[in-house]
């Protein structure tokens, strides 16, 4: 059973093991490099990162092919292995050895889940490789603008690092089985298999991530050197108008803001600023009088964010739930190939 | 050596016509005291028949003591049918010609010498048996 | 005689519809039985509950004394051959061998690998290159090198050119001479298996129609032929199989052991396939019969 797992999947796993092994190497030797340019010159570190090509590849490559792994392992290892035997009708030469098909169906999922697995672990390597950026992000040292300086803890990289992608790529595989076992034709199942995979990374960190962790809420003084953004004015062509919305920044390294809002000193979330802030447009001093009348009058802006320091536990989680779900499926599949097919 | 066959659409079971293919052969000379039959394995190879209905043809024939299993090594002829009979063959088949050719000199076609010469042959057999 | 396969009010829903329904039969071990019947009579449904590659949803089966779906399913002694005798396509035909060693612990290597080079197959050979006919063997020699004591054939000969159909039974008489087995071939053509089996079961809309060994039936079934005659005036030990009628004359196919003295009849013996048509009429004429009332009604 081992050596047909070995025989049905060796094309494809050389592939992409050989892949995520090539960019384990290149993580390995560029890695205490970039770990010394940020001991050496910490303030100087994303600069020289900006003009350094080949590492603003390698996290550029490496944030995709992380992303990536869990869609290929679940479209072409998890959605073939049941759908192509179904299509073909090889199900029943296979399930009429000796073997049961419990047995088969235990064998397959199990050795391509180890390696799927080892492919989902370059996650971590990434996350090793990335320290000295996270490091540097934390520490303040970032101006932004760069997908690089981004925190891990953003929806946009966290699915690519520590122990998510590894978990990812397993449900990927679970999911993938899961859909050729029900819709019993390889393509359909790739198919469906890919959208679901895609779906859940991007739907995964909007929904559920920020409710893994637990929101700090802050009262942030409004003034010049806090607001970020300004919306004003009226409906269009109906010239100047109020404030509409303020916006500050978030002055936590590392930390994912999750929603921010102007209260007023009641309390109350603002709806409509007062009318006099309709003045405000007259110049760089005009504005910074106006944001301080603002404070004066109890103004404040309140922001929730998820502090840098709850990455791991928010990771856990995650992973915690994608395993649990995986594992779900996994028992669905094994329920399900018991029964006629 | 014998080779068998089988017709389909005789009507007549597999196994016997094995059998009979069998006592024509020793009829004929073809087959002779000491001759090896084919195996069943090479028979059921040939005809892609059941191995069952060629053991119960070789039975018969055991039973009839024209042939002998010796177990591992094949079934032999033991007996065969042609000794006294051959030596007559000739004459009986010239004699045989003599009123082919007659009866063609009398018009009669194909159909019609098979027809006289099926129904005489089984009157004279019913006759016999009576 | 001991039965290989015995079901019991056996039955198999799909969704709404029954391909197999009520289905009781024994399969007498130590022959070569042919499950013969039209298209869509259950013989697939059948031989695919009698593997374990389904499971019944009614009454209940033993294949070699046990349920095939069981914990103890007779899987090592089982051999099967499925429709179209499926194999990989992308592996190469001395792969399929070592799939078939790894997954079967009764293996037999030497008979597997004598079989290949006997029929010519190269061993690196694609499955997905092989003909049909070679392709059969292939799934045949998988279904033989595990040493089962039962094999089930699903129609391997239907999608086969006659001499692949011929050498791939060829084949199999050989194995059936060498190794001491027990088969059950499908086939909805009596012609395909005719040879080759010494035991019949004809199976229509699930029903046993007949079932016995092949030299008994036909030495036990005769068409009567004569003036027009009534069955009920048959003597009671002649089983009426078909009946047809016209003015003056009567045309009967009956199952009788003793012999027809009646001098009225002009008797004559049936070939095989005559006599399964005669049984796959009368249950084609059943079901008609259980028509007529309904449309009486309109």
């Amino acid at each position: 059973m081992i050596w047909l797992t070995w025989r049905q999947l060796r094309l494809s796993a050389l592939v992409v093991l050989t892949t995520v092994a090539c960019f384990a190497i290149a993580l390995a030797a560029t890695g205490p490099q970039l770990a010394n340019m940020f001991a050496e010159a910490p303030e100087d570190f994303f600069d020289q990162l900006g003009i350094d090509d080949t590492k603003q590849a390698l996290f550029d490559f490496g944030t995709g092919l992380v992303y990536a792994v869990p869609a290929l392992v679940g479209v072409f290892w998890g959605a073939p292995m049941v759908a192509r035997e179904l299509e073909a009708g090889t199900h029943r030469l296979v399930w009429t050895q000796s073997v049961t098909r419990t047995r088969w169906l235990a064998t397959k999922l199990g050795l391509t889940a180890l390696a799927g697995l080892a492919a989902g672990l370059v996650g971590l390597a990434l996350t090793w490789w990335c320290a000295p950026i996270d490091d540097a992000i934390a520490g303040g040292y970032s101006e932004g603008g760069m997908l690089l300086t981004v925190p891990r803890l953003n929806p946009v990289l966290f699915g690519a690092r520590g122990l998510v992608p590894a978990a990812m790529t397993l449900l990927a595989l679970a999911l993938g089985v899961t859909a050729g076992l029900l819709l019993r034709r390889t393509v359909a199942a790739m198919a469906v298999t890919l959208v679901a995979v895609v779906g859940l990374q991007v739907a995964l960190p909007q929904l559920v991530q920020p409710h893994l962790g637990d929101p700090v809420a802050l009262d942030q003084e409004i003034s010049e050197e806090t607001i970020r953004g300004i919306m004003a004015g009226g409906g269009p062509g109906s010239g100047p108008g109020p404030f509409q919305r303020l916006e500050a920044d978030l002055e936590k390294p590392g930390a994912w803001l999750l929603s921010q809002q102007t209260v007023d000193p009641s309390g109350a979330v603002v709806d409509e600023f007062p009318a006099w802030t309709t003045d405000c447009g007259g110049g760089r001093d005009a504005m910074a009088a106006c944001l301080d009348r603002l404070t004066d009058e109890g103004y404040r802006q309140q922001m929730t964010y998820l502090p840098a320091s709850q990455f791991w536990r928010i990771q856990v989680l995650e992973t915690a739930i994608l395993v649990l779900l995986a594992g779900g499926l996994t028992g669905f599949c094994f329920w399900r190939i018991r029964r006629d097919l | 050596m014998i080779e068998f066959h089988l017709d389909g659409r005789s009507g007549v079971a597999p196994y016997q016509q094995l059998v009979q293919q069998v006592r024509r052969a020793l009829r004929l000379g073809i087959l002779r005291e000491g001759d090896r039959l084919p195996t069943v394995k090479e028979v059921v190879a040939h005809l892609a028949i059941n191995p069952n209905t060629v053991s119960k043809a070789y039975r018969e024939l055991e039973l009839e003591g024209l042939v002998s299993a010796r177990p591992g090594v094949g079934t032999f002829v033991t007996r065969t049918l042609a000794d006294n009979t051959l030596a007559a063959h000739g004459p009986l088949r010239t004699d045989l010609e003599r009123w082919l050719a007659k009866a063609r000199r009398a018009g009669l076609d194909e159909e019609s010498i098979e027809a006289i010469f099926d129904s005489t042959f089984r009157s004279a057999l019913r006759e016999d048996t009576a | 005689m001991s039965t290989v396969i015995r079901s019991a009010g056996l039955g198999k829903k799909y969704r709404s519809r029954w391909a197999l329904s009520d289905c009781s039969l024994e399969v007498p071990s130590g022959r070569v039985v042919g499950l013969v019947g039209p298209n869509g009579a259950g013989k697939s449904t059948f031989l695919n509950l009698a593997v374990g590659m389904l499971a019944p949803s009614a009454g209940e089966i033993e294949v070699l004394g046990e349920r095939p779906t069981g914990r103890s399913a007779p899987r090592t002694r089982v051999g099967y051959v499925g429709q179209d005798t499926p194999t990989y396509a992308g592996l190469s035909v001395a792969d399929h061998l070592r799939l078939g060693a790894h997954l079967n612990p009764g293996w037999d290597e030497t008979q597997a690998r004598q079989r290949v080079a006997r029929l010519g197959l190269d061993p690196k050979q694609r499955a997905g290159r092989l003909s049909g006919g070679q392709r059969a063997q292939l799934a045949l020699t998988l279904g033989l090198a595990k040493r089962p004591e039962l094999l089930l054939l699903d129609e391997p000969v239907a999608a086969l050119d006659p001499l692949a159909r011929r050498e791939f039974l060829q084949d199999l008489m050989e194995a059936v001479a060498e190794q001491d087995l027990s088969v059950v071939l499908s086939s909805h053509l009596v012609s395909d298996v005719e040879r080759a089996c010494d035991f019949l079961i004809v199976l229509v809309d699930s029903r046993v129609q007949v079932a016995g060994d092949i030299e008994e039936l036909l030495g036990s079934h005769l068409r009567l032929t004569g003036p027009r005659r009534d069955p009920a005036t048959l003597p009671a030990a002649q089983e009426v199989v078909t009946a047809s009628h016209t003015d003056r004359q009567s045309t009967y196919v009956v199952r009788t052991d003793a012999p027809v003295l009646d001098p009225a009849w002009e008797v004559s013996r049936l070939t095989l396939e005559d006599l399964v048509l005669a049984y796959m009429s009368r249950q084609a004429l059943a079901r008609a019969d259980a028509r007529p009332s309904l449309e009486a009604l309109r």
